[in-house]
């Protein structure tokens, strides 16, 4: 059977009819009890368990799905990758995640397709720049590539736009990372699950929790469709379902769970060759490998789990498409989607051990989690393996909501994704 | 366009109204006496069902908020109907 993937293993599989592949992750039946058990098998809950095994050697892990790995929104995102934060704490996880996405193909042996093509928020008016100086200064404090770009610059990266003596959203500057880019989010969930399974991780799909063991005040384990599995340690990462399963665990989350859509067009040639987002029009589009471009935007205002979008923000997004792109204005739109995302009061993630002594928790990322996952599977399975934080973590913990130490990166930085 | 029944003003299209959280989530009494668990209760933790919800909503071009019964999967909303300063 072959294992690894090379160019050599490609060749040599080309000239014996590709029949000597193995699978690239094993579906076995759930054992009755592991060291640790992951709820969720998003990018979050397998890189969980893949990084249990890499960095602490604990590989008796399960990771239960009530779906298909990969089909919530990991598999719906627009996979913008970056770490242009305000915040010392935000910028110190998400550039650990960015820093793991840039070794991530070699160390799964599998291609997530990172494309550093560089992330572009433009800004839209001169009084403007001055907010754009400040989070480019804070960017660079913090250690992380930023340029401030002015008007030409722009327009010398990104030719396409809009910048007519009438434009809707005219272009004053903008804010530069270079090694924000794109990924391909299939690639980086299968890519954590076939690493995680090798190294002895039971990956059970169509598998629905649907309570918790507590016993003498602890989770013990999970009541599931597929019966009852035991564990000391739980950890949860089910995005938008994060309120749903504490309810069953006996408390609440500061979280509110909101419909994100996106949409993609036709696939035409090369034309848009960076990640680019026009606050005013609140869109944000990119260029995928195929040549569709994936367009995303704002929130749907109405508190949902449908995992449906509704026309209002829709239209918003591709009126700011062709606001920003008017040669777009001819593309024809193929698909439409929306993930069903847990958004925290400060725009946060949440991540440590929950009101319920032995369930940990990983969730909030709501609209902009996908960028993180290499981040958040080192840091649940950290608090997994040793019960205690990790300094990088610490700063997320679900008491500072308590204690009035937000991480408000919705004013801070002031991007919602 | 899903529409929103304002009890004030009868059926206007969703953009008009904004979310106001959950229904019966009042305000600590006792000011320093609330400990910072409860405030954060108040302040920040939501119900946020699957499913049959009671919430606050605001229909800001007549400013007026109101209480309404939706689901959360379906989004099915019944008509809103109006606070009466002693909402459950
Ligand atoms: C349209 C859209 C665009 C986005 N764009 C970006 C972007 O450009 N960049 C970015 O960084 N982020 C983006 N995000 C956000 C990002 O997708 C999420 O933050 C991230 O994928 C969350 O990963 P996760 O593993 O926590 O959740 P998910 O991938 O949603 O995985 C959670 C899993 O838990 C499972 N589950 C739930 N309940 C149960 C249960 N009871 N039992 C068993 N399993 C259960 C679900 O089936 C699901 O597979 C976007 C999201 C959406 C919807
Ligand atoms: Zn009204």
């Amino acid at each position: 059977m072959t294992r690894r993937y090379s160019a050599f293993s490609l060749l040599r599989e080309g000239l014996s009819g590709q029949k000597g592949w193995e699978p690239a992750w094993r579906s076995p039946d759930p054992k009755p009890r592991y060291d640790v058990v992951i709820i969720g098998a998003g990018g979050h809950g397998l890189a969980t368990a893949y990084y249990l095994a890499k960095n602490h050697g604990i590989t008796n892990v399960a990771v239960i799905e009530k779906g298909w790995l990969g089909g919530g929104n990991t598999g719906r995102n627009t996979t913008v990758i970056r770490s242009n934060y305000f915040y010392p704490e935000s910028v110190a996880l998400y550039d650990l995640a960015l820093r793991l996405y840039e070794g991530l193909s070699r160390d799964l042996n599998y291609n997530i397709m990172l494309s550093q093509r560089g992330m572009l928020n433009l800004v839209h008016f001169p009084a403007d720049m001055e907010m754009a100086a400040r989070l480019t200064n804070a960017m660079q404090i913090n250690g992380v590539d930023a340029e401030l770009l002015d008007r030409d610059q722009v327009r010398a990266m990104l030719p396409i736009y809009n910048y007519g003596p009438d434009a809707r959203y005219p272009v004053a500057g903008g804010v530069l990372q270079p090694r924000g880019g794109i990924a391909r989010h299939d690639a980086v969930a299968w890519g954590y699950a076939r690493a995680a399974s090798r190294a002895g991780v039971d990956i059970i799909q169509q598998c629905e929790v649907q309570d918790f063991i507590i016993e003498g005040g602890r989770c013990r384990g999970l009541h599931t469709t597929k019966g009852e599995i035991r564990a000391d340690r739980v950890g949860m990462a089910v995005a938008g379902h994060s309120s749903v399963m504490a309810a069953k665990a006996g408390f609440s989350l500061p979280l509110i769970s909101y419909a994100l859509q996106a949409c993609v067009s036709e696939p035409v040639k090369p034309i848009l060759d960076c990640t680019v987002i026009a606050p005013g029009a609140a869109t944000y589009a990119s260029q995928s490998d195929k040549g569709e471009l994936v367009v995303g935007g704002a929130l749907d205002r109405v508190p949902s789990y449908g995992q449906r979008g509704n026309l209002p923000v829709l239209q918003g997004v591709v009126a700011g498409l062709i606001e920003m792109f008017p040669i777009f204005r001819q593309l024809k739109l193929m698909r439409q989607w929306a993930g069903i995302v847990d958004v925290a009061p400060d725009s946060s993630p949440i991540i440590g051990e929950s009101p319920l002594p032995g369930l940990f928790l990983n969730c909030g990322w709501g609209t902009g989690g996908f960028k993180a996952i290499p981040a958040g599977g080192t840091l649940l399975a950290h608090l997994l393996a040793t019960g205690q934080h990790h300094d990088i973590s610490r700063p997320f913990d679900l008491d500072r909501f308590a204690n009035g130490r937000l991480i408000d990166e919705a004013a801070g930085s002031g991007i919602a994704h | 366009m899903q529409i929103f029944t304002c009890p004030f003003c009868g059926p206007r299209p969703e953009t008009e109204f904004h979310f106001g959280g959950d229904l019966g989530n009042a305000r600590p009494e006792g000011f320093r006496a609330v400990s910072d668990d409860e405030w954060s209760r108040y302040l920040y933790h939501r119900r946020n069902e699957k499913g049959a919800v009671r919430e606050v909503w605001m229909h800001m071009t007549c400013g007026e908020l109101f209480a309404m019964e939706r689901d959360s999967v379906t989004m099915e909303a019944a008509p809103g109907h109006a606070l009466h300063g002693d909402a459950p």
